[in-house]
């Protein structure tokens, strides 16, 4: 067998376990389905009339233009349960044993990142299904919705990068924990729940920049209009730049990691 | 011991590990032939995991070298690791995987094809008594099972080296009987074993060879009776009754060399020849009219090693510290 396809078949592995662990442990899916679906349901409930406002983009519902601010939130949140579960690998020990192994150990990042990844799809998947249950249209069809899944399934490879990183470099489940606020700070500061249009300043601005924003509105047009290119390149930027940091991070807090053990 | 081929399977010089300007471990020397069990022997901080730490390229040395099964722990880490099958302290297992699927993941991490590993897991789960429960997540297992289970998880690729950090740490009489046959059930197939622990008897039992390490120096190496021998030679511990000692030490002292009285009735005699002077102490004894209430042949122990080269016990510190968790590097 080839270096690179024992090192896929490891990293399968360790994806496979990954999912496996998230979903054994409610406190790590119960962030990714139940909190997002709760704010999904009472968000379309109470805000629904909100699409009235002058400068809200045409939408064919409520439902629709935040199933998209819905995917984001659950990817995130998978990101970082993510991290959680490699930071409590890290506290008792069963890195070591992946460090003991003869694989090559970004690898075992990798495996993570996998199981992340499967989150995303399934968060993907699991919010259009309400969407589509409850009356949503999905305007670009089929292939905008696997736009949409593609987008989020890449997204929360780059923010679970970010989430191991800092499990790497903190080992502690709780510090990773504590990011769970600032998930929610970043997409309230970006355009998941609210058109930025509508948005006041600072605010606005801060959204204008964010490249959740992005990423958003790149899963957002497929659903409600269409599938373009010039959103879809942003969110591919905007992913791939995060991306890239967060294997940075990753990369550097493991070789800090393997160096003091 | 298995046949032992000469040849060394972890070689160690002047290895040294600093954490800031904390030395954890000052230059060691060791050599562990193929084949053999060595026991680490030393209490909670004195450097025993941060050496099987450097041993198994979990941590880089900051200074010496070291080899393993013939490849250099730091030039060479992932064929070290592919020789060698490490069980560390405290069991690293993942309390929400099944047995099974620990030990099929393991295969996978070692490079065994799916098949091949799937019948692995089978025959090791069978080997350490785990069938029963191998469908059950690992958390549901006594701190026995979860020992079990991590050496067979080691033993996947059938490893030259088996690295077993503090292997029966907290587990109880039996259990720790059961992990002690495995070891030596191993080593009898050819497995070279470097052991640490805490426990004497457990040293005293397994291994081949035994390194005392205290403050991250190794203080004493050699069998487990090269190092009893070194301190002495066995007593005969006899007890008269307060009134009778004096009289009684007359009478033995011819016999052996009279130890330091401890003022409780009891006479402690040095004698050569083991259990063999004991008949010639009786009829001293007897010649000289003295009642003997009780008698026993003492040997020197591990501790009392232990004692010897580091001045203080080694069992009665454990005892303060036994839920001290991981090791403190001492001061440099």
């Amino acid at each position: 067998m080839s270096e690179l396809a024992s090192g896929a078949r490891v990293v399968r592995a360790l994806g496979a376990r990954s999912i496996r662990q998230t979903f054994r442990r409610p406190q790590l899916i119960s962030p990714i389905v139940v909190f997002p679906t709760l704010l999904l349901a009472i968000q379309t409930g109470g805000a629904g009339a909100g699409i009235e406002l002058p400068g809200f983009p045409p939408v064919q519902s409520f439902l629709q233009f935040m199933l998209a601010g819905s995917m984001m939130q659950s990817m995130m949140l998978a990101g970082n349960s993510g991290g959680i579960a490699f930071a409590v690998d890290i506290e008792m020990g069963f890195t070591d044993r992946l460090f003991a192994s003869p694989i090559p150990r970004f690898a075992i990042v990798l495996g993570r990142l996998a199981g992340t990844a499967a989150l995303g799809l399934f968060a993907s998947l699991w919010f259009l299904a309400i969407g589509l249950i409850f009356g949503a249209h999905i305007e670009g069809g089929v292939p905008g919705a696997l736009l949409a899944i593609a987008l989020i399934t890449a997204s929360a490879i780059a923010v679970g990068g970010i989430g191991a990183a800092i499990a790497l470099r903190t080992g502690s489940a709780s510090v990773v924990q504590g990011l769970f606020p600032l998930v929610l700070v970043v997409l309230f500061l970006s355009s998941a729940f609210f058109p930025q249009e509508l948005m006041i300043e600072p605010a606005k601005t801060i959204a204008e920049y964010n490249p959740f924003s992005f990423i958003v509105e790149g899963v957002r047009e497929p659903i409600i209009s269409g599938v373009e290119a010039r959103p879809t390149l942003e969110a591919v930027a905007a992913i791939a730049g995060i991306l890239l940091l967060g294997l940075g991070l990753s990369a550097r807090a493991l070789r800090h990691r393997l160096r003091t053990g | 011991m298995a046949d032992s081929t000469g040849k060394p399977a972890i070689v160690v010089e002047g290895l040294e590990r600093s954490f800031g300007d904390v030395l954890a471990v000052q230059g060691i020397d060791l050599r562990v032939d193929e084949g053999e069990i060595y026991g680490f022997l030393g209490p909670n901080g004195a450097g025993k995991t941060t050496t099987v730490r450097m041993l198994t390229t979990l941590l880089l040395p900051t200074g010496g070298r070291a080899s393993v099964a013939g490849f250099d722990v730091a030039g060479e880490a992932r064929q070290v690791r592919a020789s060698i099958g490490v069980a560390l302290q405290e069991a690293a297992l993942d309390p929400l995987m099944t047995g099974r699927e620990l030990i099929r993941l393991q295969a996978t991490l070692q490079g065994l094809p799916t098949d091949a590993g799937r019948k692995r897991a089978d025959e090791l789960l069978e080997r350490v008594g785990l069938t029963y429960a191998a469908e059950r997540r690992v958390g549901g297992y006594s701190g026995g099972m979860k020992r079990r289970l991590d050496l067979a998880a080691a033993l996947v690729h059938e490893p030259r080296v088996l690295f077993l950090d503090e292997p029966t740490t907290g587990l109880d009489p039996v259990s720790r009987k059961t992990i002690w046959e495995e070891v030596q059930a191993l080593n009898d197939d050819g497995t070279t074993v470097f052991l640490t622990t805490q426990y004497l008897e457990e040293a005293d039992q397994l291994a081949d060879n035994v390194g005392i390490i205290d403050r991250g120096r190794i203080v004493a190496e050699g069998t487990p009776e090269e190092l009893k021998g070194e301190i002495g030679n066995p007593h005969i511990e006899l007890t008269v009754g307060e009134g009778a000692v004096p009289e009684a030490e007359r009478a033995v002292a011819a016999l052996g060399e009279l130890r330091p009285r401890k003022g409780d009735g009891r006479v402690l005699l040095e004698v050569e020849n083991g259990a063999a002077d004991i008949p010639r102490v009786v009829r001293a004894l007897d010649e000289a009219g003295i009642g003997v209430e009780s008698l026993e042949l003492v040997r020197p122990t591990l501790d009392d090693v232990f004692v010897e080269k580091t001045g203080h016990h080694l069992e009665a510190e454990d005892g303060q510290e036994s839920d001290a968790g991981d090791e403190e590097p001492a001061p440099a």
